[in-house]
């Protein structure tokens, strides 16, 4: 058993996968590393102690029960949420530094169905959206700058299988759809890192099967390092690098095979759970915790954050 | 303007004919018709721009509240004795950073919290403007023009002044438009980005009140929605494109304040009656166009579903 705990401490060491891997030679810098950070918020710790390497181009879900602070993480990665100790690299700077080179995907937004507005309007405004000025109509017809960005937006929505219902109003496609445009949205600009905060959240299962071969597939096509949040790891695990688990207070990171095993589950979750290999060889887990009545949890949890 | 004696001459010794060009001939003939049109022209491209922007935003309550308020302002002015396009300006922006500055619960985008605000600002506005109503006694004829509107006695100072607060309005929007569009269909990435949401929405509500003010001057206090939100609304249904709708916006608040503008002063009824009634069949017929388009697409779906 890699990890240890020492839940009476308050702070599990998640340093168990990247000690296994210190013997492997550095492929490159990290592109996220979190070394003993910790996070506050209104005066709760909300994790401490947390250690996290992720290699460029891996594929790294960021697992555990609700409202313990997954996308706390996210947004001390963003730079979003202030370190109080510890220290965060992004992309080889400071978390929020390093802005046009990350594709983030905030906690799931819907549409309003009555919004009149395109699947590709939206898909655009993750292009130059926060530039100031108005974009000229029919300006891909003057400058090739807008052409080329035109030709990107349009690629992008290829690339995810969007073509078909991108052009339209996007209250009016479903969930998948949405989540599909959305992360054509995080993607025009190239980005090195996307970070996906729990994308396949309240989707149906073939579409979250859909998702998360999508992000698998960018991923490795495009070399771009994948930070995935999710509260339920079977329909991703098949695509993983690694994984990192938080639970109260602590994390625990390494590849699949190392954590998610039934011990550092049960462990980590103060509930017994299964970890089962199925005859093909994949890994399924039984019994978290995580029953769908908890989302008001989070939801409550992010209503108290001061944005 | 409200000020005006004209009201009963508007429908005398003229006649609505069937020789347009004599008919466009006659509209024009008077002064204060020609800064009718001046001025109508002006409120039309300014609320059609804003007001797309406020009918996406959902703001159309916001929009409401600012205009309604513009009715104390411009009646206090007429008490205090001086300009009521000032009372005009000054109320409504006054407004527009009270609405502003209200905290919203954090996370959403706080429509109720918003609203209920809205609702007692506005209360209190047509309470007041009740008082300086009353205070100055016996203009029954200037509070009509106040909330329903007027296009006699435009003068043209009054036409610089609507010209020159619509460019300056236009401007700022044209400075903030993308991001202002990025915060509202998606205001969480928009933050993440680096879009100043806050300052962004400040500076919105901030151009809803001049363009508040600036309608209410033409149709009324009660009856801003005719050039704000019809034609918005209208456009907004009949496509999904932002480009066009809003091309859409511009051009169907033009016509339906020209029009109006043109039947009333054939007319003796109050020029608010008409340019509503404008908008609200482009309304109508746009949603009716919608409907009908949606119907035959989804027919279109069906046959090729059974052809297949």
């Amino acid at each position: 058993m890699p990890a240890e705990h020492d839940h009476a401490a308050g702070s599990v060491a998640a340093t168990a996968g990247s000690a296994k891997l210190a013997g492997r030679p550095p492929a490159s810098r990290p592109a996220v590393r979190f070394d003993r950070a910790e996070a506050r918020l209104g005066g709760r710790t909300i994790w401490s102690d947390v250690t996290l390497n992720v290699a460029p181009g891996e594929f790294v879900a960021i697992l555990g029960p609700n409202g313990v602070g997954k996308s706390t993480l996210v947004k001390a990665a963003l730079g979003l949420v202030p370190l109080v100790s510890g220290t965060a690299v992004v992309l080889g700077r400071a978390p929020g530094q390093a802005g046009r080179e990350i594709g983030y995907l905030p906690q799931r937004r819907s549409f309003d169905a009555g919004l009149r507005v395109r699947g590709i309007d939206v898909v655009s405004l993750g292009a130059d959206g926060e530039r100031w000025g108005v974009p000229f109509p029919g300006g891909g017809r003057l400058f090739a700058s807008r052409r080329a960005a035109r030709q990107r937006v349009n690629e992008v929505i290829e690339l995810v299988g969007a073509t078909g219902f991108a052009g339209q109003p996007i209250g009016r496609v479903s969930g998948g759809e949405q989540q599909r445009l959305l992360i054509a949205q995080a993607l025009v600009r190239r980005p090195r890192l996307l970070i996906l905060d729990e994308p396949l959240d309240s989707l149906d299962l073939p579409s979250q099967a859909g998702v998360a071969a999508l992000v698998s597939r960018v991923c490795e096509e495009d070399g771009v390092t994948v930070l995935l949040v999710a509260h339920d790891v079977n329909p991703i695990l098949s695509y993983l690098d690694r994984v990192a688990y938080i639970a109260q207070g602590g994390a625990v990171s390494g590849t699949p095979s190392e954590v998610i095993t039934s011990e550092t589950l049960s462990a980590l979750y103060g509930t017994p759970i299964e970890v089962l290999r199925t005859s093909d060889g994949r890994l399924v887990v039984v019994g978290q915790p995580e029953a769908p009545a908890r989302h008001t949890d989070r939801h409550a949890d992010g209503a108290a954050l001061p944005w | 303007m409200v000020t005006s004696g004209l009201a009963a001459g508007a429908g005398g010794g003229t006649a609505l004919g069937w020789n347009i060009g004599e008919d466009i001939r006659q509209l024009l003939a008077p002064h204060f018709m020609v800064n009718a049109f001046r001025a109508g022209t002006i409120v039309a491209v300014v609320a059609g721009a804003i007001g797309w922007f406020m009918v996406l935003r959902r703001q159309s309550f916001a929009g409401h509240t600012l205009a309604v308020v513009s009715f104390p302002g411009a009646a206090g002015a007429i008490l205090l004795g001086i300009s009521a396009t000032a009372g005009y300006f000054a109320a409504s922006i006054a407004a527009a950073l009270v609405i502003a500055v209200v905290p919203r619960s954090p996370g959403g985008r706080g429509y109720s919290s918003e609203s209920a605000v809205i609702g007692t600002v506005q209360a209190f506005a047509l309470a007041c403007g009740a008082l300086f109503v009353s205070l100055y006694g016996g203009f029954l004829n200037g509070l009509t023009n106040l909330l329903f509107g007027t296009f006699l006695g435009v003068s043209d100072g009054q036409v610089t002044i609507l010209l020159i607060v619509a460019a300056a309005a236009l401007a700022v929007l044209a400075g903030i438009a993308r991001p202002l569009f990025f915060a509202t269909v998606d205001p969480d990435v928009a933050r993440a980005r680096g879009v100043p949401a806050r300052l962004v929405s400040t500076v919105f509500l901030l151009l809803l009140g001049c363009a508040a003010a600036e309608v209410s001057q033409i149709t009324g206090a009660l009856l801003v929605f005719a050039l704000l939100v019809m034609p918005a609304a209208a456009a907004q249904q009949l496509t999904a494109r932002p480009g066009l709708s809003f091309v859409i916006t511009i051009a169907l608040g033009l016509a339906i304040a020209w029009l109006g503008l043109a039947v009333a002063y054939f007319s003796v009824y109050p020029v608010g009656f008409y340019v509503t009634t404008f908008g609200f069949t482009a309304y109508v017929a746009s949603a009716i166009i919608r409907a009908a388009a949606a119907r035959l697409a989804r027919g279109r779906g069906l046959r090729q579903a059974v052809a297949a």
